[in-house]
């Protein structure tokens, strides 16, 4: 079977500077995807290539493929807002709008020309349920997102994320504002929904990958060293670039 | 000499020029008082001039000072505000968008009277508009655009950049960014430069005596001409027909500026307070 997200010779620019070097991975559907290195290794440019998000920096090139459903997203023909409500993104400090919670969720389908009172209704409290804010947020839609809590905004940034109805769900180091406890929140739910979202999350948390993802990528200088399933990242790793990793040898 | 000493001649002489500052503007504001709040009442307010006022009441250049603003400002905002848009959401820094902004800054340094000139030749004589409020408020729309541009642009551009990221990672197109995220947090900032606007046209003389006419008359159309209160204080003691009058429309203009001033300064502290 072919993976939910192809990268096919993937290599990334920021001007002169080369950040991913000629990536190749295969993202399962439904299972977690961790992508983990230290700073600057290209995660996060890598993580952004999936939605197209990259191209709002100025004098970015790329090379290679990005397939999605066997669709290579960079295609001329490809609609790009219709792949970002494909593609969600969730990002490393919560960003809710200075706007109620109820207009926070609801600003995906808004967008794409959903109207009805009643529908967006239904999205946003089954969004609120599904990320655990509907029984704290119920009586309290029409208050400022920025009110809450971190962990409740951070949540909420979640809750937009399934209200577009996306398949893939992309995190951008999403616990790294966050304490101890609200983060492990986090992974729960991040747990519960992979039984019907494709998620790839960026992590500079290894303990995190090693607690939440199915697989798990390491990357250094731009390059995927080794990509496998998690257990076998953290047990068993191959190259001795990721042992070191892993151990704290390095970075 | 003990950098100790200059250090306190420095701070004596600092604090003596701030001390200036605020004793000329208090200086103006009690003489404009003064000399005016003695001839205001209901009835100056409320009545027209007679005599060429003379004698008489104000309530036509109060109708006029109202209307030329608002035209102003009903033209020139969505011109500002969508120039600002443009430059900041929609091309990319660089020299076409230096040249925009330093066009927009020389208009901003062009001298009232020139303004009121080419109004003239424009709106008045060219285009037919003869001295009317159509020509006034034209004229005056081109003197406040640089005020508006200016004050939009820095207002949007203030909008954190991760909102608009957001908003694109939603699949938001530009515009929905811009029309539902950026511009209503660039709005208090918009207003102020609206306000700030407002109070540059009530004051304006210049311009307007040459594009608006004079006319005492109560305007009914925008083809008619009309006076501010402004003009006709330039009026009124200029050709020395009555100096306590003069004094009276003064007054009453000096607290209109100081009310769209404090509104204007309220709003800028609220804008500030919500971003920083």
């Amino acid at each position: 079977m072919a993976s939910k997200i192809e990268l096919v010779g993937l290599s990334f620019y920021y001007g002169n500077f080369m950040a991913l070097k000629n990536v190749n991975m295969g993202i399962e559907a439904k299972a977690i995807t961790a992508l983990i290195g230290p700073s600057g290794c290209g995660k996060s440019t890598l993580l952004r290539t999936m939605n197209r998000i990259n191209e709002l920096i100025n004098g970015t090139r790329l090379e290679g493929k990005v397939l999605i459903d066997e669709q290579n997203i960079y295609d001329a023909r490809t609609d790009v807002m219709e792949l970002r409500e494909k593609v969600g993104m969730v990002f490393q400090r919560p960003n809710c709008f200075p706007l109620s919670v109820y207009d926070n969720v609801s600003y995906g389908p808004k967008v794409h020309g959903m109207k009805e009172k009643t529908q967006l209704d239904t999205i946003v409290e089954k969004s609120l349920k599904a990320t655990w804010l509907w029984d704290e947020l119920k009586d309290k839609l029409k208050r400022s997102a920025l009110s809450l809590s971190l962990d409740h905004q951070q949540r909420l940034c979640i809750a937009r994320v399934l209200a577009l109805g996306s398949e893939i769900i992309l995190l951008d180091e999403p616990c790294s504002a966050l304490d101890p406890i609200t983060t492990l929140r986090i992974e729960k739910l991040l747990l519960e929904l992979k039984n019907n979202y494709t998620i790839v999350i960026v992590t500079h948390n290894m303990q995190q990958a090693a607690r939440v993802s199915d697989y798990s990528g390491y990357m250094l200088l731009g390059e995927l060293i080794e990509f496998d399933q998690t257990s076998t990242i953290f047990t068993n790793p191959k190259d001795k670039r990721t042992e070191d990793y892993i151990t704290g040898r390095f970075g | 000499m003990k950098p100790k000493f200059i250090e306190q001649i420095v701070k004596k002489m600092l604090l003596a020029g701030t001390g200036l500052t605020i004793l000329i503007l208090i200086f103006i504001i009690f003489y404009v008082l003064k000399n005016g709040l003695a001839v205001i009442d209901l009835e100056f307010l409320l009545s027209s001039p007679k005599e060429l006022g003379r004698t008489g009441g104000i309530f036509p250049c109060i109708i006029g000072t109202i209307i030329l603003p608002l035209v102003a400002i009903v033209i020139a905002t969505p011109l500002g505000v969508g120039t600002a848009i443009y430059l900041t959401e929609y091309t990319r820094e660089g020299r076409w968008t230096r040249i925009i902004r330093f066009g927009t800054e020389c208009l901003a340094g062009v001298p009232s009277i020139i303004f009121g000139l080419f109004g003239f030749v424009l709106f008045v004589v060219y285009l037919g508009f003869g001295w009317s409020i159509l020509s006034g408020g034209l004229t005056l729309a081109f003197m406040i655009l640089p005020t508006i541009i200016r004050t939009a642009e820095e207002s949007i551009k203030s909008v954190p950049f991760s909102y608009r990221e957001v908003s694109f990672s939603l699949g938001g197109t530009k515009w929905q960014t811009i029309t539902k995220v950026v511009l209503p947090g660039a709005l208090p900032g918009i207003v102020t430069g609206v306000i700030l606007s407002i109070g540059k046209s009530v004051g304006e003389t210049a311009s307007v005596i040459f594009t608006a006419g004079s006319s005492l008359l109560i305007p009914t159309s925008l083809f008619d001409s009309s006076r501010t209160m402004a003009v006709h204080f330039y009026l009124l003691a200029r050709e020395g027909i009555s100096m306590e009058n003069a004094y009276g429309t003064a007054a009453i203009l000096i607290i209109i500026i100081l009310l769209i001033n404090s509104v204007a300064y309220w709003l800028m502290h609220r804008f500030m307070a919500k971003f920083l």
